[in-house]
């Protein structure tokens, strides 16, 4: 399988999972949010499957373009542009290098400037940046994400729109940081680290 | 619910439709998109670009039109449009000299139109963005980080797009609104909550004779529940409030609106801006040089007003607001 195949699966697996994963990633949010957070990622993976179809890359920069446009246009809310913004800029770095861990840590800035967050803040920041760690370090595993994921459920939001809820938004797990979870355990699946 | 609607998914597009095919010699829709344009010769201004989520008009599409906005971007309901369509508004309004952005102060309203912007810079399309907070009832919201932004947004509409129309460029444009903000504030009450058509039930529950002090357009809690009470005592409440964040002293002029949320009828608004005349002009002492009442940032069916005023610091502001115009609704 080239890179670009794996990439492909990646990106099809999380689709897969966010769309089973629906109703939990809106009940997530419904506590602390306002309770679409599945729906919108589903509709924005459902577009970016049909249009997966029939498509065929030659580099992962025009495949990450293409899934960062979609999820921005189709997504909306606040995960449109924080996922957008994350494939976009991923884009932009794969057309430097094919390293998974440089790629993603672009893709986190685009994250950080967009919802001007950083760690800590019960974000999907706080889920990334860890997991990025782990990337780097070929370190990455199932668990690891979970434990990662688990963390952000004793943090207290500062940042997006749990932020008013201040400490009662502690006890649950950040919808963004699990959605995120699921796309590093597709990347994991997709055996995109795999060397 | 009731209401004159067809399919809910349906209620944009279907109200964009009517809206343009109505005033069809002002507004004109980009087609494939959500945008609503103006029909007025391009002149190389600066093209002035607002919008947000449905729900409140006239805002923004009845603010389109020579002397206001460029254009505005329709969201679903009480949903951003994305950055695609705004993109498409500023791609629509750009005359060479660059478009500035209206944004309310809403974290999905902010990171969308923000993305637009760097859309349109990698066209080449200069753009200079102002997010507007003027609500001053609580902070932090549901759906907010700071201060919400409500009615005092009409009137930035007005004031920065006479000075386009008058020519001035980005940065003339940046550097007013960088002054203006300070000097807008917002604050409401709602008597019954909205019902959003894509929801299908009130977004909060008051008791028939309970009233919410603060409440967002979006049905965002307020700051304080009590018993309905007299116009007059409602006037006194957001007065105050106001008077607490302006500190002002006799003799200042601001400029004052009085903004119905969709289902309180004129007649209660026209009475509630007597008894604002009663304290801002016979008590306080303060001068009211522009004064306007009506529904332009609406919450749906929401039955409540909100009460803006700007501290005319700058004596252009008050020519800005009386600047004549071609719009829909103002």
């Amino acid at each position: 399988m080239t890179k670009v195949d794996k990439v492909s699966l990646w990106i099809e697996k999380f689709g897969e999972k966010i769309t089973e994963n629906k109703e939990h990633l809106n009940s997530l949010d419904t506590a602390i949010g306002d309770g679409d957070h599945g729906s919108n990622l589903t509709r924005g993976a459902t577009a970016v499957k049909e249009q997966a179809e029939g498509a065929d890359y030659e580099n992962l920069s025009d495949l990450f373009k293409d899934v960062g446009m979609t999820l921005v246009s189709k997504v909306g809310g606040a995960s449109g542009p924080l996922y957008g913004s994350a494939f976009i800029e991923m884009a932009k770095k794969a057309r430097e290098t094919e390293d998974i861990g440089e790629i993603l840590s672009a893709g986190l800035e685009g994250i950080q400037k967009r919802g001007k967050a950083d760690t800590g803040e019960k974000t999907m920041v706080d889920e990334w940046a860890p997991v990025i760690e782990h990337v780097q370090n070929d370190s990455l595993t199932e668990e690891v994400i979970t434990e990662i994921l688990q963390k952000t459920k004793d943090m207290k939001a500062t940042k997006g729109r749990a932020s008013y809820l201040g400490d009662r938004s502690i006890g649950h797990i950040d919808p963004g940081a699990q959605s995120s979870a699921y796309l590093f355990e597709a990347l994991l699946e997709a055996g995109v680290l795999d060397e | 619910m009731k209401k004159i609607i067809n399919n809910p998914d349906q209620i944009v597009d279907e109200m964009l439709n009517g809206l343009v095919f109505a005033y069809d010699s002002l507004v004109e829709r980009i087609p494939e998109t959500t945008v609503v344009h103006r029909k007025a010769d391009k002149n190389g201004k600066v093209g002035l670009v607002s919008g947000g989520g449905s729900g409140h008009e006239p805002s923004h599409a009845g603010f389109v039109g020579k002397g206001m906005l460029s254009a505005a971007v329709a969201g679903q309901v009480f949903t951003s449009p994305t950055p695609d369509q705004v993109l498409e508004g500023i791609k629509a309004s750009d005359e060479g000299a660059g478009v500035f952005l209206v944004i309310k102060n809403y974290t999905g309203d902010v990171m969308n139109f923000e993305m637009a912007q760097d859309m349109a810079d990698l066209e080449d399309i200069e753009v200079e963005t102002i997010v507007v907070d003027d609500d001053i009832a609580v902070e932090d919201s549901t759906f907010t980080a700071g201060k919400r932004g409500i009615a005092g947004t009409v009137l930035v509409h007005k004031i920065l797009g006479a000075a386009a129309e008058e020519g001035k460029s980005l940065q003339e444009i940046k550097e007013i609104t960088d002054q203006l903000i300070p000097n807008i504030k917002s604050i409401g009450v709602a008597l019954s909550p909205a019902t959003n058509p894509e929801v299908g039930s009130p977004g909060f529950e008051l008791e028939e004779d309970e009233i919410e002090f603060g409440v967002g357009i979006h049905g965002e809690p307020g700051y304080r529940r009590e018993k309905l009470q007299p116009s007059k005592d409602l006037a006194k409440e957001l007065v105050d409030k106001l008077k607490s964040e302006f500190e002002w002293s006799e003799n200042e002029e601001y400029a004052v609106l009085v903004n119905g949320m969709g289902a309180t009828p004129l007649m209660e608004q026209f009475v509630f801006m007597n008894d604002v005349k009663k304290l801002l002009v016979d008590e306080e002492k303060l001068s009211l040089p522009f004064r306007k009442v009506g529904d332009y940032m609406t919450s749906i069916d929401m039955e409540g007003l909100s009460l803006t005023l700007v501290k005319l610091e700058d004596k252009k502001w008050l020519d800005y607001l009386n600047a004549p115009v071609k719009t829909i609704s103002w």
